[in-house]
């Protein structure tokens, strides 16, 4: 079958023949390799995406599924080379150490600051309660979005 | 692979009617096949946008919450935290916000895990399951709905589409309390629900506990609510302490011993009564209580 979404503000399509996940649709199929693939038991977050308009972990939901739906991944965040203000924030405060997780988490907090400006940092917690830093390096993400979450109040 | 997004809720029906399994957020069903614990079914229905199951509806006799509905919605609905607290404590426990946002009620209910964290408050609260399959409908209790781990007397071609709950007594209140190890991505070590009615003088009226993660199903103590009865909470929290550890039937595995299990259990059960209490009396304790009273990881 043919499966066609809007990912990013375009339009995409594949085919989706065996039951594959939305994450691996999107790395394999679609070569959109932002979202991370890691524990794929939607435990860690590092696959991450927008799906009509909530945060959802894409190694949990059906490539199949996503037919006629908007996807965001972190691919969609910039906007011609310029860095989000949650990408930014984590830029600028050194948030990222390996990486991995990065991707996870900048769509995470894009979807927190979406419908809240200024989060608290219980807020901010507990919006990445499913993403898992395995270089533990949570205080300097979580002190980027006190920042950024400072910077609009 | 046959995977059809069904539009309509007859649609979905006449699909599980020629064998095809239905699948909503896919937080059990694709981690359990990929974890090789079932192979994912050949043919698939995708229930996730059937919208008339995505409501939590007032009615003559209390609510009715469809199938659809989302631990996300659950946990900040207002009549569920007003009326039926519990039930958002533990909707607020489930997983992530990833895993709130799409794991359903009917998902988490039909799955039947003895661990479920929705379950424990589900029962106490009265509840009942809805049926429904292209030959007709049924109202399920959920102690005959849930025969054991993963399984359920529920037939092959039958879809839970509803959860119903009667309506609260006054000076009624019930919490969801749960051992955890960490504060999020947790399965229960063991949970506890409790709903308690008070009557004037502030002993109980009434009452039901019930308990997770110790029984290869949710299992009710049975006797809770003649214990409590007559009792100030103080009281009818220790006796119902007591009576959970007794009727706990727990397993040992890499999480918790059965000892520690059945102990623990007890504990969990006497802090859902004196929540539950607590609120039956007017206090306000947030969602999901487990925060508000510091059990496991207090940040």
């Amino acid at each position: 079958m043919i499966v066609s979404f809007s990912l990013n503000g375009s339009p995409a399509s594949g085919r989706v023949e065996r039951p594959i996940s939305l994450l691996d649709f999107l790395r394999d199929e679609l070569k959109a390799i932002g979202s991370k693939s890691a524990c794929d038991q939607g435990e860690c977050g590092s696959c991450s995406v927008i799906l009509d308009g909530v945060v959802v972990c894409s190694c949990l939901v059906m490539a199949a599924d996503v037919e006629g739906s908007t996807v965001t991944t972190v691919e969609g965040l910039e906007s011609e080379g310029t860095l989000s203000a949650v990408q930014q924030a984590m830029h600028e405060a050194g948030a990222v150490q390996c990486g991995f997780c990065t991707p996870g988490i900048v769509v995470a907090a894009t979807d927190l600051f979406s419908h809240n400006s200024s989060p608290t940092t219980r807020e901010i917690k507990e919006a990445l309660a499913g993403n898992i830093c395995r270089c533990t390096g949570y205080g300097a993400i979580i002190r980027a979005f006190e920042t950024l979450a400072g910077e609009s109040t | 692979m046959s995977f059809a997004i069904a539009g309509s809720l007859d649609e979905a029906l006449a699909a599980l009617a020629v064998g095809a399994r239905p699948i909503a957020g896919g937080t059990d069903l694709v981690v359990g096949a990929r974890q090789g614990k079932a192979p994912l079914p050949a043919s698939l229905v995708a229930i996730d946008r059937l919208d008339e199951l995505a409501h939590i509806e007032s009615r003559d006799r209390g609510i009715r919450i469809g199938a659809m509905v989302t631990h996300s919605q659950l946990m900040i609905d207002q009549m569920i935290v007003s009326g039926y607290t519990a039930l958002a404590d533990a909707a607020a426990l489930v997983g992530s916000p990833s895993t709130r946002n799409i794991g359903t009620l009917g998902g988490n209910v039909m799955n039947a895990s003895p661990a479920m964290d929705t379950g424990a408050p589900l029962m106490v609260l009265g509840a009942v399951a809805q049926l429904r399959s292209a030959r007709g409908s049924r109202t399920v209790e959920l102690s005959d709905l849930w025969t054991g781990p993963g399984q359920t007397s529920a037939e092959t071609e039958e879809l839970c589409v509803a959860i119903d709950l009667p309506p609260r007594p006054a000076r009624s209140g019930s919490a969801y309390v749960r051992l955890e190890y960490r504060r999020a991505m947790e399965i229960a070590i063991v949970g506890a629900a409790a709903s308690v009615t008070l009557a004037d003088d502030g002993t109980i009226l009434g009452g039901a506990v019930a308990l997770s993660a110790v029984a290869p199903t949710i299992i009710e103590v049975d006797d809770a609510g003649a214990l409590m009865t007559g009792h100030l909470p103080d009281a009818a929290a220790a006796a119902v302490a007591t009576a959970a550890s007794d009727v706990a039937r727990p397993i040992s595995d890499l999480r918790a011993s059965d000892t520690y299990r059945r102990h623990t259990v007890g504990v969990m059960a006497a802090r859902a009564v004196d929540a539950a209490a607590r609120r039956a009396a007017g206090e306000e304790i947030g969602v999901p209580v487990n925060r508000a009273i510091g059990v496991g990881a207090s940040r």
